[in-house]
């Protein structure tokens, strides 16, 4: 269960933002989960709202973007829907896919007063 | 919080020890404060008795008024929030009162771009201890597996194997004992145990730390075994030179499919218990041709620990890279 962990290290980069701002409530937090990021997005989702507790984003709504997967076949170049990053390019087969999208894993803005 | 299952106990304490450290006598008494809402009471520990901490008086409420200004009208409004905490691990809360964001039409408060990875506090760290293992000219291996499929006996045979040629120093990671670092140094290679107590892998801050310790020489080659796990170490960057994912033939051959985010991120595979091959279903071609699907670039050892075969390689390897 890393995602707790993580969830962790989300709380504290919102927080020493929200420090920064000099505010006192975090209101949201948007936070970019890629499909191939290596996260699973119900853990995700469970283990910030335990993250949260106590800090000044105790009661923020948290905003989850989901992003899908995309890949480029590294042997015939043409782009396509990756949902593991060991899919086989639909259009040559070679298992040679780069991952082009969907390893994002970042806090993307808050929102604060 | 606990950094594992986010209950609200404290996380146990990463505990980062050379062998001989973790001696300490288990029946001597302190004492502590807790404080619970304002109510300060001190006790005893006698650690010869388990005991769990409740928070018998963690139940509390409060209220609070608030003002908002708007641009062009105001407005008063109160919420209450009731909690009720037993253990603070499955804590239900209920408020009422309302969300801000969710206001229909438009949002309260300023918005503030972060655009930061999550993971971006790991990675430089990592970066950090990067440098550090370069400038001293360390050869450092992140050694990553399920558990039980040999990694501190094969640490064991290459610490005798590698011996007069180039000094070897190990970080134990694991949950919890001193096991495996008194193996190691039975073996005969200075070492580090990191007990991360309830936590799931290891992470850079963690073995910036273990290398404050291990005082290395430099030009030496140090081997970091990381906790027994393929899914969470993955995601932890600690600075190595080189990430070797080891499996046995014992397991599934499938697994670079079920785990492949740990393949795709090493840049060795270790297939280990070929002795073992005549017994069991394990077909190694097919684990090559799985693992090679995640991550085309991978290298791999056959090797038998307890045989020795094929561990040459894998020695010719690591001294190569030092």
């Amino acid at each position: 269960m890393h995602e707790f962990s993580i969830a962790i290290g989300i709380i504290e980069i919102v927080n020493q933002h929200a420090e920064k701002a000099e505010a006192h409530i975090v209101n949201e937090i948007e936070i970019e989960v890629g499909e191939l990021s290596g996260v699973v997005l119900d853990a995700m989702e469970f283990a910030m709202e335990s993250a949260k507790k106590g800090t000044l984003a105790e009661n923020a709504g948290i905003v989850f973007h989901y992003i899908k997967g995309r890949g480029q076949c590294r042997d015939c170049g043409k782009a396509f829907d990756l949902q593991n990053v060991f899919d086989p390019c639909p259009f040559c087969g070679a298992f040679n896919p780069e991952v082009k999208q969907g390893k994002e894993l970042r806090v993307k803005a808050i929102n604060v007063d | 919080m606990c950094g594992t299952c986010g209950c609200g106990q404290n996380d146990q304490p990463i505990r980062i020890l050379k062998p001989g450290e973790e001696n300490h006598p288990h029946s001597y008494i302190h004492a502590h404060d807790h404080s619970h809402d304002g109510k300060i009471h001190a006790h005893n520990h006698d650690h010869k008795y388990a005991h769990n901490h409740g928070f018998d008086d963690a139940d509390h409420q409060h209220e609070h008024l608030h003002e908002h200004q708007h641009d062009s009208d105001s407005h008063d409004h109160s919420h209450s929030q009731n909690h009720d905490h037993d253990c603070g691990c499955n804590n239900e809360h209920s408020h009422d009162g309302h969300h801000h964001n969710e206001t229909a039409g438009h949002k309260h408060g300023r918005q503030i771009s972060i655009e930061e990875d999550a993971l971006h506090r790991n990675d430089l760290t990592a970066q950090r201890n990067r440098g550090y293992f370069e400038a001293k000219n360390l050869f450092v291996v992140n050694l990553v597996s399920s558990p039980g499929s040999g990694k501190t006996s094969l640490l064991e045979k290459t610490i005798a194997a590698v011996k007069g040629k180039t000094e070897i120093y190990v970080i134990e990671g694991d949950q919890q004992t001193m096991n495996d670092a008194n193996r190691i140094k039975a073996a005969g290679a200075p070492v580090v145990q990191i007990n991360t107590g309830n936590g799931c892998h290891l992470d850079a801050d963690m073995v910036h730390k273990a290398t404050k310790k291990l005082e290395m020489t430099d030009k030496s080659v140090l081997i970091i075994e990381n906790v027994g796990n393929l899914v969470c170490p993955s995601l932890f960057d600690l600075g190595e030179s080189k990430r070797v994912v080891v499996i046995s033939v014992t397991e599934g051959d499938d697994k670079p499919l079920k785990y492949p985010t740990m393949f795709q991120t090493s840049d060795i595979c270790i297939i280990n218990k070929t002795d073992l091959l005549p017994y069991v279903d394990f077909d190694v071609a097919k684990a090559r041709e799985y693992a090679l699907r995640v991550n085309p670039n991978l290298m791999f050892f056959e090797l038998s620990v307890k045989t020795g075969q094929g561990m040459e390689a894998w020695i010719d390897w690591l001294l190569v890279g030092f």
